[in-house]
């Protein structure tokens, strides 16, 4: 019986899930130490204040307290830095205000934290941490972009004038207004892309150990990227060794980009080990992740579209402001430029593309990359501002997009915002997505609808993206301050199973069993010969870790890099078994055979003679299968596609019902259909989640307002239909998988078609924009603002 | 959570002695109170738990349903009595919280918290129910006093609830998108106490019967009847959910399915 097919296009099943399932998963809360105590960081209840006084002697003498740090214990430690710098119009670089570890003299958000009290237990780290007299002056707070550039604005740091972090642009502005000046028909849109808070199921944690007979420290930490976060926090924060830390992260419950970053907790906690030497845990509360973990999107957008009599698409001018939050998060500044303003060509070939960008202080939680990082915020401003551009020229939405589009003729495209797409047919994601909703029959169904006294309406979005970060010289050239290769190392046991050490990491989306899959598919051997390590630093070599659905087509190529080099050298020791010329050892299906022969040696039996080599070229050769390859990536790739989302508007209430969702995505090379249709499916629940429930909602002066569950509204699944997911590729023609990445697709493409099909059903009522999300409340306002204009019509 | 002692009496004489104590608090199925403590919200310094009362159970006779104070959500919905006698209730119980909080909350603990956004009393009021404790029995009209806020004194225990058994009634709610519970609650019931109508979640005080609509609906019992009757968005909650406008609006649509669905 031939063996199961588990290479690359099997829908095998994940290794992980039965573990995650059974509730054995090891998550960093799970893992205890001997002689481990509590860390709990007493946090700003309030957005803006000066601390005056901090009086830790009543909460020094509770009961457990081991000790008690302030920013003024801290005075030799670095603040936390931000990964990516960016110059202002005018050359100059942005401003870079200190992150301090723990807030010094004054605190800029609601969760900012201020002290950390160690202590035997939990409990008694948390009694003491309210014992803390703290003597607050309160300072006026801003929580919004358009407030805090207003003159007289509440100044979150001192030396940041009006606020503004950065005035960026990318584009050629003289080029645009000069297609404004020629334009048949110009579109203006104001809109603004919602603040989220990411809510990953595992809440962040981290554990602090230092062993006193080495000197060796360990993290082990809620991270998406460990060895990112060991450089950071030895080379800017601790100003330790890198080779005497190790960081972990094991089992990690989702990410969405909340745990790229170098929070200060895990540096408290990896100093004050040493202090103590005592090993100390720190696992944050639900309430403790919405006003820490780094928030996502948060810009105010216009947009303005010039086109020409024929409805093509002549000039795009873009302006955003851009939240940073009080502080700069690790990739803060490079999510609304470079991974945002980069992508306004969209999948069109508008030929003059102008984007300016400033980012803002504000007192608010620090705002950086949350699952598709930037590339939602510029899919959405496009797709509504061609939808609007549909209806103000007469022209039909799909028919303007058609008119549009890149032709699968015109790859590799250099679009007028930096970019090179590679590759792409954006009309056959379309036509085949329209087919699968029965686009055709759609006004059909909106009479049915009507009939019963709902609004249907139904909206599609034309997407691009770009992943698989990054080339790193591109990416320093443009300010990132690290490198975005990728490493895997692939050892050959002697008994002929295979461990492969990634740097990518994986908290949730089954790499475990994708990247075992390409081993299967390139070497060979069976699925459960196959073992993916990843996650920690004194496993894995130096990789940059997982972000930006990457890890395939970055990481997965420096696997097929490393595994070129074992056949290579699998090749030389099948010739020396074999007495022939290694020119003709050929390698298929896990065998090395002798051209035009039936002589073969199976690649178990090459990797045991490596490991046991009596029969061996020595002269030639060093012993054992194991090979190591970087990966730096040519170029970013660009999966793409079209999402179309139908709804149904209750009348009486406003509440918007998603009724059915087709994505069809272009995500290049699929390893495991299963996984892709479960990552966009995830996607799109986000992406569903930020177009109707989901708002970090603050009040003027920085005060959160949804703080907890009750208010901020996730997504569950009675708020989700059944989806229809569907691939339809493109190779992506610069990595050796041919792998766009599949990671955020779902969370991109969906805001825009599901928008665009609330204000298709609204559209009796003169609506032209309704911004994200569409609440019950939201929707009902505007019907009932324009019922007594609809009742005199 | 703080340190509390914990006391389990087995005698409702014994429950209400600790619960004299201004520091004493009544757990019953802990679907509020737990929470509660779990966010340092509270810091009783007696916890006492009345699951050892014998306060379980429903029974249905001369057309009254009465329901034990520690009877939980779960057993109130599948109650095959309930749903014959007041189907509109034990509706009401089955779409309470999630499945957890059905299987642990109970109806007494619901009414003794009166969250201004909880079901249960609604029901009371709309079905002119009586509270039986202790002490004494309350009457609906006179217990609910506001957010948080019973006719209840120190010491006193729910022990049941009494529902005269209506002609015909319905609940609808519009749940708060992000927390599921009445954003909007309407419960409307013509009986023996007369039609009535209550409010759950809109109002800054709680549960409150709608008096024109009561007016309305006893003159003819249809949902046309409510058309043109505007409730007054004062005194109605606003948020980061929606206006009072919009909540008075929604009163209105909860009052028309509600009737339509009483049949």
């Amino acid at each position: 019986m031939a063996p199961p097919f588990e290479g690359i296009g099997a829908s095998v099943r994940r290794k992980e899930d039965l573990r995650f399932i059974s509730g054995h998963g090891h998550y960093t809360d799970d893992i205890n130490r001997p002689g481990q105590v509590y860390a709990y960081f007493r946090r700003s209840d309030r957005p803006h204040a000066k601390i005056v006084s901090i009086d830790t002697k009543e909460a020094a003498a509770a009961p457990g307290v081991l000790a008690i740090y302030t920013a003024a214990d801290l005075a030799a430690i670095g603040g936390l830095p931000c990964g990516w710098q960016i110059h202002n119009k005018d050359g100059s670089p942005m401003a870079e205000p200190k992150h301090p570890v723990l807030a010094e003299g004054r605190v800029r958000h609601v969760g900012d934290p201020i002290a950390v009290v160690i202590a035997e237990t939990k409990q008694q780290a948390k009694d003491a941490a309210e014992l803390l007299a703290i003597d607050f002056e309160d300072l006026p707070g801003v929580a919004t972009v358009t407030d805090a550039v207003k003159p007289g604005a509440p100044q979150v740091h001192d030396g940041v004038a009006n606020n503004v972090c950065y005035d960026w642009h990318i584009g050629d502005k003289a080029a645009v207004d000069a297609a404004f000046a020629r334009a048949a028909h110009k579109v203006r849109l104001d809109l603004t892309n919602n603040r989220l808070i990411p809510n990953a199921m595992e809440p962040r944690a981290a554990i602090g150990e230092y062993d006193a007979a080495t000197g060796d420290y360990t993290l082990y930490t809620t991270t998406q990227n460990p060895h990112v976060i060991r450089l950071l926090m030895c080379a800017f924060v601790l100003q330790l060794p890198e080779h005497k830390v190790r960081v972990v992260a094991p089992d990690v419950g989702g990410g969405f980009g909340s745990k790229i970053y170098h929070y200060a907790e895990e540096a408290v906690v990896t100093w004050a080990a040493a202090k103590l030497h005592r090993p100390i845990k720190w696992t944050a509360e639900r309430s403790e992740s919405f006003m820490s973990d780094a928030h996502g999107r948060d810009h105010v957008t216009t947009g303005e579209l010039a086109l020409d009599k024929d409805g093509k698409f002549i000039g795009l001018r873009v302006h955003t402001y851009a939240n940073m939050g009080a502080y700069l998060s690790t990739f803060a500044t490079a999510v609304p430029t470079y991974l945002s303003a980069t992508l306004l060509a969209g999948t069109y070939t508008t030929p003059a593309i102008y984007g300016e960008v400033t980012a803002v202080f504000t007192n608010t939680v620090p705002v950086d990359a949350y699952r598709g990082a930037g590339r939602p915020e510029t899919a959405y401003l496009i797709e509504r501002l061609v939808d609007c551009a549909a209806r103000e020229t007469g022209i039909d939405r799909v028919e303007i997009r058609r008119r549009n589009f890149i032709p699968r003729s015109a790859f590799p495209y250099q679009t007028p915002v930096a970019l090179q797409y590679d590759s792409g047919d954006y009309v056959a994601t379309l036509d085949v997505a329209m087919k699968k909703a029965d686009w055709a029959g759609f006004p059909a169904r909106r009479a049915a609808a009507a009939a019963k006294g709902r609004l249907r309406g139904i909206g599609m979005s034309t997407y691009i993206e770009a992943c698989g970060v990054a080339p790193s010289a591109v990416a320093g050239a443009l300010g990132a301050r690290a490198g975005l290769y990728e490493v895997a190392n692939i050892r050959f046991n002697p008994t002929g199973s295979v461990t492969v050490f990634t740097g990518t990491h994986s908290h949730g989306q089954g790499h475990e069993t994708t990247l075992a899959q390409l081993v299967t598919e390139q070497l060979g051997v069976p699925l459960a010969q196959v073992e993916v390590v990843h996650g920690d630093t004194a496993k894995i070599p130096f990789g940059m870790g997982t972000y930006g659905s990457r890890s395939l087509a970055v990481g997965g190529s420096a696997m097929v890099k490393a595994m070129d080099k074992i056949i290579a050298k699998g090749k030389k020791i099948a010739a020396h078994l074999l007495e022939a010329d290694v020119r003709d050892i050929e390698f298929k299906d896990g065998k090395f055979t002798v051209a035009g022969t039936d002589k073969s040696k199976t690649i178990g039996e090459i990797a045991f003679t490596a490991y046991v080599p009596h029969n061996y070229p020595h002269e030639e050769l060093e012993p054992g299968l194991e090979e190591t390859a970087f990966y730096d990536p040519k170029n970013f790739t660009f999966p793409g596609g079209c999402h179309i989302c139908e709804v149904e508007i209750d009348r009486d209430t406003g509440v918007v019902h998603v009724v059915n969702f087709t994505a069809v995505d272009d995500v290049g090379r699929v390893v495991n259909p299963m996984i892709v249709e479960g990552q966009v499916q995830g996607g799109v629940a986000q992406g569903i989640g930020q177009a109707l429930l989901e708002n970090a909602a603050y009040d003027a002066s920085g005060q959160l307002v949804s703080g907890s569950f009750m208010d901020y509204t996730m997504p569950r699944a009675d708020d989700l239909p059944s989806f229809h997911v569907a691939t339809e590729n493109t190779m992506c023609t610069h990595n050796p998988l041919g792998s766009k990445g599949c990671g955020e697709v779902g969370a991109i493409g969906s805001p825009p078609a599901v928008i665009n099909a609330v204000v298709d059903a609204l559209r009796d009522y003169g609506v032209r924009h309704v911004d994200m999300p569409a609440t019950p409340a939201k929707i009902w306002s505007i019907m009932h603002a324009a019922a007594p204009k609809m009742a005199a019509e | 959570m703080y340190d509390f002692a914990y006391q389990k009496p087995a005698s409702i004489a014994d429950a209400a002695k600790l619960l004299a104590d201004p520091e004493a608090k009544a757990l019953a199925g802990g679907m509020t109170l737990i929470p509660v403590l779990k966010q340092r919200l509270n810091k009783p310094a007696t916890v006492v738990d009345l699951s050892k009362l014998g306060l379980a159970g429903i029974t249905v006779s001369g057309g009254m349903v009465a329901i034990g104070a520690m009877t939980t959500h779960v057993t109130v919905a599948r109650s095959a009595e309930v749903k014959k006698a007041i189907p509109a209730l034990a509706s009401l119980a089955a779409n309470i919280g999630d499945r957890a909080v059905r299987y642990r909350g109970t109806i007494g603990g619901s009414l003794a918290n009166n969250d201004p956004t909880a079901d249960y009393p609604a029901a009371v009021l709309a079905l002119g129910a009586t509270i039986k404790t202790n002490r004494r029995s309350i009457d609906a009209d006179s217990y609910f006093q506001g957010m948080f806020a019973t006719a209840l004194e120190p010491g006193e225990i729910i022990t049941a609830v009494e529902f005269p058994v209506p002609e015909k009634a319905a609940y609808v709610k519009f749940p708060n998108p992000a927390s599921r519970y009445a954003m909007v609650g309407v419960f409307v019931a013509k009986g023996p106490k007369g039609v009535r109508v209550a409010v759950t979640g809109a109002g800054q005080n709680g549960v409150h019967r709608h008096t024109a609509f009561e007016q309305a609906l006893t003159k003819s019992w249809s949902a046309a009847a409510l058309d043109g009757i505007a409730t007054p968005s004062a005194g109605l909650n606003s948020d980061i959910h929606g206006s009072a406008e919009y909540r008075a609006h929604l009163v209105g649509v909860m009052a028309k399915r509600a009737v339509a669905a009483a049949g």
